[in-house]
């Protein structure tokens, strides 16, 4: 979820907008519209899409904000719309031949073999800025549809279980394996990058 | 003792700090015990630690653009 400023009162500004006021409006598509672009671009996996999305949430948004009653949180309620009109898109594009989200999926044991291996203290600093940005990109945007979508709601929007469950209309148990499968697909890639480099493997033990 | 694969199960919910005392207890044991276990505990944490310090960048000039105007668009006709 987008770090709170002191000076941003999500509630007073949706009041605010729900009474008619456009500046109201335009302050919280400011306020969110980055997180709702990438959340669009992980999700699509496409640019152009991913635009439209972003469109597409705020205009519906603003229509139906008389709708909008404060059961949830005004950012978590954009979300469900910006996951709603990314999953459509995704659904659209007919060479996309990867798993939808209401296929069924083997939750079991993880056949791939992990390696287990220390990261170094501060991994980080072995890449500059972008090169990190790039690599976690890369790595988030190589997890199939069904976790990826779970991981960005979950541990980069920072929607709860409960939330995610309900934006992607899957039950709970299903938003937890699919986020423990992301988390570790995510951690072996990760390894690769971030490995402390040992002549001894072990050296941990 | 829990084995590995017990505790692989609750480890999001261990790392989310969703457990009960009881719970949290038992895969401290086991990690304490297991060292490959407390290794992907720890860099799965690092993990989604990265993920979540990650803040996005702002969108591109021109495509805010077009999204305020395609609002203003949408403001002024709902006001006519």
């Amino acid at each position: 979820m987008p770090q709170e400023a002191a000076a941003f009162d999500e509630t007073a500004l949706v009041t605010q907008a729900r009474q008619g006021d456009s500046e109201a409006f335009n302050g919280l598509a400011e306020r969110y519209q980055r997180n709702i672009f990438r959340l669009a671009q992980n999700i699509t996996q496409n640019r152009e899409d991913a635009e439209d999305v972003l469109q597409e949430t705020f205009l519906k948004a603003y229509e139906h904000l008389p709708e909008f009653h404060g059961d949830s949180k005004f950012y978590t309620w954009i979300v469900r719309i910006a996951v709603n009109e990314a999953l459509m898109k995704l659904r659209k594009r007919k060479w996309d031949k990867t798993v939808w989200l209401d296929e069924p999926i083997n939750t079991g044991e993880d056949s791939v073999a992990r390696e287990i291996a220390v990261w170094e203290d501060n991994p980080e600093q072995r890449y500059s800025k972008e090169e990190l940005h790039d690599i976690l990109d890369k790595a988030v945007n190589g997890l199939a549809p069904p976790y990826r979508t779970v991981f960005v709601l979950r541990d980069m929007e920072g929607l709860s279980t409960e939330e995610t469950a309900e934006a992607l209309e899957l039950s709970v148990p299903a938003v937890k394996s699919r986020l423990l499968r992301a988390r570790l697909q995510l951690r072996d890639k990760l390894t690769a990058f971030f490995k402390k480099k040992v002549e001894d493997p072990f050296a941990y033990l | 003792m829990l084995t590995c694969k017990q505790f692989m199960a609750e480890l999001s919910d261990y790392l989310d700090e969703a457990l009960g005392r009881e719970e949290r207890k038992k895969l401290e044991e086991h990690i304490n015990a297991c060292p490959n276990c407390w290794v992907i505990a720890d860099t799965t944490r690092k993990t989604v630690e990265f993920y979540k310090c990650s803040q996005p960048v702002p969108i591109p000039t021109d495509l805010r653009t077009r999204l305020m105007k395609a609002l203003e668009r949408k403001m002024a006709s709902k006001r006519v």
